[in-house]
């Protein structure tokens, strides 16, 4: 599956012009409030017209100004998810869920009901009213009106953004699992790093109407190209590996990378699973010999590859450990004391590492 | 008790007034909902004017809407005469035209009652429901039109009810014959111009009152039924 958007908009004094490309997978558009997100997957999803440019799906085109081709929403066959759930007070939950179905095509395979409704964990709510179910509660049923509906290509817009953390945190895994357990191609909103990073495999980084990075998650995710101070603040290495072991009494995962192992705190795993590692590069601090004495569980060995500045009087130290790559935000003056540089080696001490399973 | 009993006379007026009504308002209901849409969601030459036609009746003297009727859809009237040759529709001195002269005069109430609840309706809803692959027309069957009932409904018993009361433009087009176009109000007034006729009178007022009591009591029950099936996010 590939989607090609190119996308010139014009909305007041504000002018999108973005263009991707995206394989399977989860792609993030992400960039803070007004840099025109929104505005490209409403484009895609049909809910606005663009004033030129070309969208496609695997060949199948569905905007093309040039050739007056406008196919509109309802035949398009992108199930949105938006920023609120808009579920219809009309229905219940079950007949929310079963909406799209009437006008799936009939060659269409479904996604199955019972999968979705027990993936998303809504089968004691399909009887209540939308105006009975909590805020996270809707967001689910949304996902799973969206997915019943036989999409090619899933739209979600800051499905999280209006929820608290504790929603979030609720939502999150089953999103992951979303992921992981359908086929269906994922569009995903979003302005919040750690959400990008636990679930995305690449990321599309716009900022006011264009598009200021493409790549993948591990890559984007590393700091400079973030669009904001915040942004970079949370930016961070995006890692896979495979648990190797679990330690029930300390609570402790251990997992292993391309050629470094990783223990992670607080997190019951199973061994064998295949996890995403998020590791914020405020969190990696850097010496030049191997420190002793050190609470810090993750000591990584590794050889400078980069060095990026940005206007705040920090680096961001990109920093190869055998295939792995950790990056640490350090400020100049510390990069300045122990002379880093390209080829230096150098010991990643992390501190925190945030496990996600994948 | 013998003055309760209704006269012939008097049943066949209150037969004909629910006729009428009903006919009125369930024939102008599509056009009332067309409309209604066209005010509310519509961008078109002309939209200030449509809207002005569709209120006239409320603030014209029913005479002169009554009146206009009758140039218009008189047997040798434009339209009476295009739909008397081509469809047999006749108006003139019919019940139907008491119909059309109450639909006329209900039209406003009805439209006025849609669109507002057409304007409240989150746009969100349909957007989302178009994303799920619903055409236009189901959207608007499957959530715009549940979600307006309840301004349907009470538009279609104010309409009603219009057309219950209604008396001068009905009088005016099509007159004051029993049986055909004798309405309850027209009835009423001719008790008052014979001597005698007070009992009469009466006898429909309080029927005119019960089914304007039992007309508002089903609205209510209906909006009841309704808010409990309609909770909005």
């Amino acid at each position: 599956m590939t989607l090609s958007v190119q996308v010139r908009h014009r909305l007041g004094d504000f002018h999108l012009d973005a263009g991707f490309e995206a394989e399977g997978g989860v792609t993030a558009l992400f960039g803070r409030s007004g840099s025109g997100k929104t505005s490209l997957v409403r484009a895609i999803a049909g809910l606005i017209r663009p004033d030129e440019g070309r969208i496609a799906l695997d060949g199948d085109v569905l905007v093309d100004s040039k050739r007056g081709v406008f196919v509109p929403k309802h035949l398009r066959r992108f199930g949105t998810v938006f920023q609120e759930a808009r579920l219809f007070p009309h229905l219940t939950v079950k007949g929310n869920l079963t909406y799209g179905r009437w006008f799936a095509p009939r060659d269409a395979v479904p996604e199955r009901f019972d999968r979705v409704v027990n993936l998303l964990g809504i089968g004691h709510l399909l009887e209540r009213r939308p105006a009975n179910l909590s805020g996270g509660e809707r967001q689910r049923v949304a996902i799973g009106r969206a997915l019943l509906s036989a999409p090619r290509l899933l739209l979600m817009d800051e499905p999280l953004a209006a929820l608290d953390d504790e929603r979030k945190a609720e939502i999150l895994p089953y999103l992951e699992r979303l992921r992981d357990e359908t086929n269906v191609p994922i569009v995903y909103v979003s302005h919040a790093v750690h959400e990008v990073a636990q679930l995305a495999d690449r990321v599309v980084v716009l900022r006011d109407g264009k598009v200021e990075a493409i790549g993948p998650v591990s890559d984007v995710l590393s700091g400079p190209s973030l669009p904001t101070a915040a942004n970079r603040r949370e930016a961070g290495s995006v890692l896979a590996g495979v648990v190797e072991a679990f330690d029930p009494p300390h609570r402790l995962a251990t997992v292993r990378l391309k050629s470094n192992m990783i223990h992670v705190p607080n997190a019951t795993v199973e061994a064998g699973k295949i996890v995403r590692l998020h590791i914020p590069a405020r969190d990696v601090m850097l010496a030049t010999s191997r420190p002793e004495g050190l609470s810090a569980l993750n000591i990584l060995e590794g050889t400078i590859e980069a060095i990026t500045a940005d206007d705040e009087g920090m680096i961001t130290v990109r920093i190869g450990c055998g295939g792995d790559i950790v990056h640490a935000r350090v400020t100049a003056l510390s990069g300045e004391r122990l002379a880093l540089r390209p080829g230096k080696t150098v010991f990643a001490i992390i501190k925190t590492v945030a496990l996600d399973l994948h | 008790m013998d003055w309760l009993a209704l006269s012939e006379e008097e049943v066949t007026a209150i037969r004909l007034s629910l006729l009428v009504s009903t006919v009125a308002v369930a024939a102008s209901l599509p056009f009332g909902i067309l409309v209604a849409l066209a005010l509310s969601r519509g961008r078109f030459f002309g939209k200030s004017i449509l809207n002005g036609i569709v209120h006239l009746p409320l603030i014209l003297p029913p005479v002169v809407t009554g009146f206009l009727l009758l140039i218009l859809f008189g047997r040798k009237g434009p339209i009476g005469a295009f739909l008397d040759q081509y469809f047999g529709i006749v108006f003139s001195f019919r019940w139907t035209g008491a119909a059309l002269a109450c639909a006329v005069m209900g039209f406003p109430l009805l439209v006025r009652s849609i669109r507002l609840s057409l304007d409240a309706v989150d746009r969100k809803l349909e957007d989302a429901a178009g994303t799920l692959g619903a055409n236009p027309a189901w959207v608007f069957l499957t959530v715009t039109l549940p979600l307006i009932l309840p301004g349907v409904i009470a538009g279609m018993i104010l309409s009603f009810a219009k057309s219950m009361g209604e008396f001068g433009a009905t009088i005016t087009f099509v007159s004051n014959i029993p049986g055909e176009t004798q309405t309850l109000s027209a009835a009423i007034y001719t008790f008052t111009q014979v001597p005698g006729g007070d009992l009469g009178a009466m006898r429909l007022t309080i029927v005119a009152i019960a089914i304007s009591m039992a007309a508002l009591l089903a609205s209510e029950f209906m909006a009841h039924l309704i808010g409990k099936r309609v909770n909005f996010e």
